[in-house]
């Protein structure tokens, strides 16, 4: 895989993750306190770069076939799971990841809240609910960013690309202060599903033994013939008709 | 009783994180991985094809379960 596709790769599936933490961020801090809510986004932060800093050098120790078998199997997992949900969403079997209304739920909830000062934080529950978003969304980012960087031998590519979507995306949030309902989440969810599957299989049957046509190569057909799949199994699935489903309002990391 | 509840929501947010709606497909996955293993190292042929085979079944049946539950 070259360097460009590995940026990709990790780009792609960073943006997801940063819209939906920025997306609690607003809600909590537009409604209760800013303060409160800036410090647990950079305690949420200060624990990923903890794990990070922990797990990145451990990781570089595993033998290469050994972290394949491994990454490629869980991203797999990972991957069949963000493409079912695309596929369910796309097909009208289950609501669209609509940011607009879970930032109307959190609004409405953080409102209700009652506020609770402690230690140097004025608003528990603002600090709370920030630093919960953070480190949920953010531990899938520094997991895409370890596997496919140390995989790649490129950790610091990958988390320049993390670093370059949590940025485009904080960037566009202090623009509009708002939900970034217009970015095309579902598509890139199934594009991100697409290519954790892709990458799942290259490497998972490379690190059991297996040995693909072409090597790297391959994955010029593979990347493509996982998207034309998932978009025949939308079709065969594909509700007659306009979905009438309510909008998914739970975000959690692992809730492609 | 406070401790048991923590460890219990731990479990619980990695099988959510990992495992995800459905068993089935990590444990297919799994499985997968397993045969591409053994073939590999047991026989001269190539597996590569195997993992693909796998998502060409369980993707599908997976989606299958839901689109049924919802009828």
């Amino acid at each position: 895989m070259s360097g460009s596709a590995l940026f990709l790769a990790v780009l792609l599936a960073c943006l997801v993750e940063a819209v939906e933490a920025l997306t609690i961020i607003l809600a909590v801090g537009t409604t209760r306190d800013w303060r409160s809510t800036v410090i647990g986004m950079f305690a949420g932060l200060a624990l990923l770069a903890a794990v990070v800093a922990v797990l990145g050098p451990a990781v570089r120790l595993i033998p290469l076939s050994d972290l394949r078998l491994f990454v490629g199997g869980l991203l797999l997992i990972f991957g069949l799971q963000w493409l079912r949900k695309a596929v369910l969403r796309a097909s009208g079997h289950k609501a669209m990841h609509d940011e607009e209304q879970i930032f109307r739920t959190s609004v409405e909830a953080a409102r209700q809240a009652s506020a609770e000062a402690r230690a140097f934080v004025p608003d528990w529950y603002s600090f709370t609910l920030s630093f919960k978003g953070v480190v949920l969304e953010g531990l899938e980012v520094v997991f895409i960013v370890l596997t496919f960087g140390s995989n790649q031998g490129n950790i610091p590519l990958a988390a320049l690309a993390a670093l370059v979507a949590v940025l485009l995306v904080v960037a566009a949030g202090v623009v509009v202060r708002a939900p970034l309902a217009r970015v095309p989440e579902n598509t890139l969810k199934f594009v991100v599903g697409v290519m954790l599957t892709s990458f799942g299989m290259f490497w998972g049957s490379e690190g059991a033994g297996a040995r693909w046509p072409h090597s790297d190569a391959s994955l010029l057909a593979i990347v493509p013939a996982v998207a034309v799949f998932a978009a025949v199994l939308v079709v065969v699935f594909g509700r007659n008709g306009a979905p009438d489903l309510p909008t998914a309002s739970r975000t959690s990391a692992g809730a492609a | 009783m406070k401790v048991l509840g923590w460890f219990k929501s731990f479990g619980v947010f990695w099988y959510d994180f990992i495992i995800g709606d459905d068993w089935r497909v990590a444990v297919g996955v799994v499985l997968g991985l397993a045969g591409t293993y053994w073939l590999t190292h047991s026989t001269s042929g190539a597996f590569w094809w195997l993992l693909p085979a796998l998502v060409v079944v369980l993707l599908p049946v997976s989606i299958y379960r839901v689109t049924r539950r919802g009828r």
